[in-house]
């Protein structure tokens, strides 16, 4: 069957089979191979993309379902001579050691800042009108994705240092 | 390009090896350097085994055994006759039981049509469409002739007791002792489950294959898939650039892969077989369970005169390792009657392997707790004990230690963690403690070898050694750097190619200093050559920024490389490793909130200091340690493989069910320090293993906090809720 979809900016129309996820489509069907599959069942968060802005498994997404959706892939957010203020974070903190989580990480954090933005509280939230970006408040809302090389406390270095830019950059 | 040196050497690690990285003066090596291979992972592009989808490519499912032992009597393809897309059903006598022990280098043990353990991978469904693979794999009929009364638990299980290692008399000093403690503690199996799961793409061209697999020991797996197969090694070529993580799991050829092999053989295409995760769970090397008694006796001061660590582990009939849980107890600590015995129980499960610090990570969990325990009961400060009985020599064979400031580590551990202040206190409902363990991973070199190319312009490092997330890339490239007066931007590492040199492969956090010692050695033999080139003696020779120096003459490495130079290297261990003791050492601290009407534990902060000799790369050392002391964070209070013990299978084998830490376990304030140290006797740079010695005593740490924070001890690990409250209540 065919599912349009826009992808990173380009619209595109897939085959595949009905049972097809978005993750596997977005794999094998478009060759967008850096968002990872690590549990297939929504455990893990390595194939976390974006959604028509908002971040989900890619696992627990039927392609057959998002018609007419925008995607967005770790591919769109930067690439390795164009790297994203958070990509470069990641890489100047080290918060990754193998690599295969990072995507999914890199893509979690993306709408994370953005939901900040926007003021979206969470259940750690003190202030649910005016959430702040603490560490408590990044590591509830980074939970959903594992790392098991356990790099988690430079993840969350990289994520607050892009957020301590932002910040700096909207005072300025 | 045609070379104008070329040099191949061998050298054995007999005598203890001058610093050379200490005169080289770039200082690159050690400097914490962002990962050359960075941009590639964090955008996505760093292609991993799954990553490559050739032309053509088939996709392959596996299928596992639902009895916990007997016979395939039938794989019904007609079973599957309908479906569309399915190509074949591969059940192969080549098919292996599980993923081979680190270092086989032979093929894993094959069956046939015999199951072994609930779990086992017994055939291969293949189909156009992943989509259709799976489901046909979960439509296909097979019929088994299952074994009665297959004792499925370790308790259950057939035991073979070992002979004890010894050293002096144990019974006899245990006796006199004036303070003991006799402890029993239990941890369950745990898994790797690195974040990629198991995977490979085979394609034959002709009686040639090429195979991307996810993998830590290339050099070994060539071996192992030739075996399997039955094919020469000289028909086999590995890739594995890119490994999302292995922590053991990877270290020998897995199930997916030679499946893979067969059946892109058969059918003329080639063929990808990624484990799902719960297959990953049901087939690949488990840690096993442990029970562990220790037996500490000292005097009223504090000495420890007798010491014995017995445990009983599991492992399948067939497989030689046995999880070696005593490994560090025997060596961290002196004692005049030293004892260690060990049990293996041989149940139908999934079979055990190196799960990251095979030994010590459970090992010194249940060890170090227990010398807490002791100093409880001598009334002493569990510093003070430690800081009191670190032996002169090795207790069990007299070799003197190499390079060890276990002291130091603890003693400037407790001076940052504020150990003078430590004192139980309460937050409301939370009851907060402080705890502290001793950290020891043995060392080894293993063998090794690697090749350097020098040009006028740069040098390109080429080994199979693999990167899982440790850092090769990063370090091997500054060694090469720092010895050849380059920068690192001028030098290209090339990892994960069978066609290369073969290195030790990633294991036993042997790797960074087996692979880096042979590039050490390849970059010396072309520092030799460029010394006779400019006409001074080695030792007077200076590189740097591209310009070699030496006896008032300077030239540029373009006018003393015509076209490149090429040396390959081979290390190996020698007489320093009998005649001396290597391994890195530390101190863990934690600091534990435990509420007392749940029973939750939630760690506050952590401290590593470790003395693990030459610091390769400052940046992702760290990393490496802080991954380490999450696992110990992890297993102290989370991880629990759990197993239906009717038939044995594996009940938690998702990430949903089998609880790795995530960001919310850990907190923010994890402290590592590296205490300045060289191992003149472990190798040429005077390195040690990282990855380990940050897990091999942190979850020890972890219960000691929690038992000053209760005041009640908790053996079975890990420390969930209902533990702790039932500590308390007792």
């Amino acid at each position: 069957m065919q599912t349009k979809l826009t992808v990173n900016g380009e619209a595109q129309t897939v085959e595949h089979d009905p049972r097809a996820t978005l993750l596997d489509t977005l794999r094998d069907g478009l060759g967008l191979s850096g968002t990872k599959k690590g549990c297939d069942h929504g455990q893990c968060g390595a194939c976390t993309v974006l959604l028509d802005g908002e971040r989900v498994n890619s696992c627990l997404c039927l392609t057959a379902m998002h018609d007419g959706q925008e995607v967005t892939t770790i591919e769109g957010i930067g690439s390795p001579d164009k790297l994203s203020a958070l990509q470069k974070a990641f890489v100047e903190k080290d918060g990754y050691q193998c690599g295969y989580c990072t995507p999914g990480q890199i893509m979690s954090a993306t709408a994370l800042l953005q939901e900040m933005q926007k003021g979206q509280a969470s259940y750690v939230s003190d202030d649910l009108e005016v959430p702040k970006l603490t560490d408590d408040e990044m590591a509830e809302r980074m939970s959903g994705n594992l790392c098991r090389c356990s790099a988690y406390p430079l993840i969350r270095e990289a994520i607050a240092m892009v957020a301590d830019q932002e910040n700096e950059g909207a005072q300025a | 390009m045609r070379d104008d040196f070329s040099e191949t050497t061998h050298f054995k690690m007999d005598k203890a090896q001058p610093r050379l990285l200490d005169n080289t003066g770039q200082g690159i090596v050690g400097a914490p350097l962002d990962r050359p291979d960075g941009p590639l992972k964090v955008s996505g592009t760093a292609p991993y085994a799954a990553d490559v989808l050739p032309t053509g490519c088939l996709h392959g499912v596996l299928v596992r055994a639902t009895i916990s032992r007997g016979k395939v009597t039938a794989v019904d393809k007609g079973s599957l006759a309908g479906v569309e897309g399915v190509v074949d059903v591969i059940t192969d006598p080549r098919m292996i039981r599980n993923p081979a022990q680190g270092m086989a280098g032979e093929a894993p043990v094959q069956t046939g049509d015999e199951v072994h353990y609930h779990g086992q991978p017994i055939a291969l469904v293949v189909a156009e469409s992943f989509e259709t693979a799976r489901d046909a794999a979960h439509r296909l009929k097979v019929t088994y002739e299952a074994e009665d009364g297959v004792a499925v638990t370790p308790d259950t299980a057939e035991q073979e007791v070992g002979d004890p290692d010894t050293a002096g008399d144990f019974n006899a000093a245990y006796d006199g002792a004036a303070v003991k403690v006799d402890l029993d503690y239990f941890s369950p199996s745990h898994v790797a489950a690195p974040m990629e799961p198991h995977a490979a793409v085979a394609e034959w061209t002709g009686n040639q294959l090429v195979l991307r697999s996810a993998l830590q020991m290339v050099r070994f797996n060539k071996l192992e898939v030739a075996d399997s197969l039955g094919i020469s090694p000289d028909a086999v070529r590995i890739l594995a650039p890119y490994v999302g993580g292995g922590f053991g799991s990877k270290l020998g050829i897995g199930p997916e892969a030679i499946a893979a092999c067969i059946a892109a053989q058969k059918l003329g295409r080639p063929v990808r077989v990624v484990m799902s995760r719960q297959t990953v769970f049901d087939s690949v090397l488990r840690r096993s369970e442990t029970a562990q008694r220790v037996r500490l006796g000292a005097t009223k001061d504090g000495r420890i005169v007798a010491l014995s660590h017995d445990d009983r582990v599991s492992n399948i009939q067939g497989e030689g390792f046995a999880e070696p849980v005593s490994q560090a107890s025997q060596f961290l600590y002196g004692a005049d009657g030293l004892s260690f015995q060990q049990t293996v129980a041989r149940p139908a499960m999934t079979p055990s392997g190196s799960v990251r610090a095979p030994g010590e990570a459970v090992g010194m969990i249940a060890f170090e707790a227990a010398v807490d325990e002791l100093a409880e009961k001598l009334g002493m400060d569990p510093l003070e004990l430690r800081l009191k009985n670190i032996p002169d020599t090795h207790p069990m064979d007299g070799r003197p230690y190499s390079a060890r400031r276990l002291a130091d580590c603890l003693n400037d551990g407790a001076e940052r963690f504020g150990w003078a202040d430590r004192k139980m206190r309460r937050e409301g409902d939370w009851l907060i403690g402080m705890g502290m363990a001793s950290a020891a991973r043995t060392n080894m070199l293993i063998e090794s070898a690697a090749r350097v190319r020098l040009t006028g312009t740069g040098a390109i490092v080429e080994t199979d050694m693999t990167d899982i997330g440790t850092g090769t890339y990063a370090i091997l490239g500054q060694i090469a750097a720092e010895m050849l007066g380059l920068s690192v931007e001028q030098v290209e590492v090339r990892l994960g190619d069978s066609d290369l040199p073969g290195a030790s492969g990633s294991g036993g956090s042997f790797g960074a200093s087996s692979a880096g010692s042979a590039v050490f050695m390849a970059a010396k033999t072309l520092r030799e050559e460029l010394a006779k080139r400019l006409g001074c003696e080695a030792d007077d020779l200076t590189l740097s920024g591209g310009i070699a120096r030496g006896g008032n003459v300077e030239k540029s490495l373009a006018d003393l490389v015509d076209s490149e130079m090429v040396a390959e290297a081979t290390i190996e261990g020698g007489k320093t490793a009998k005649e001396s003791f290597s391994a890195g050492f530390g101190a863990h601290f934690a600091e534990v909130a435990v509420n007392e009407w749940t029973g939750e534990v939630r760690v506050r902060r952590m401290l590593g200091v470790m003395a693990m000799g030459r610091i390769l790369n400052e940046k992702t050392a760290r990393s490496q340690a802080l991954g380490g002391m999450v696992w110990g964070l992890g297993s102290a209070l989370h991880e629990e493989m759990m197993n239906d013990t009717r038939d044995g299978h594996v009940v938690t084998r998702d990430l949903a069910n089998y609880h790795v830490a995530s960001h919310l376990d850990v907190p923010r304030d994890m402290k590592v320090v590296f205490l300045e140290e060289r191992d003149d006797e472990a190798n040429p740079i005077q390195s040690k293993g990282i990855g380990e010695l940050g897990i091999s005593g942190a979850g020890a740490a972890i219960l000691n906090a929690i038992a000053h924070a209760t005041g009640k001890r908790v053996r079975t690990i890990p420390a969930l809720p209902d533990r702790v409250i039932e500590a308390m209540e007792s």
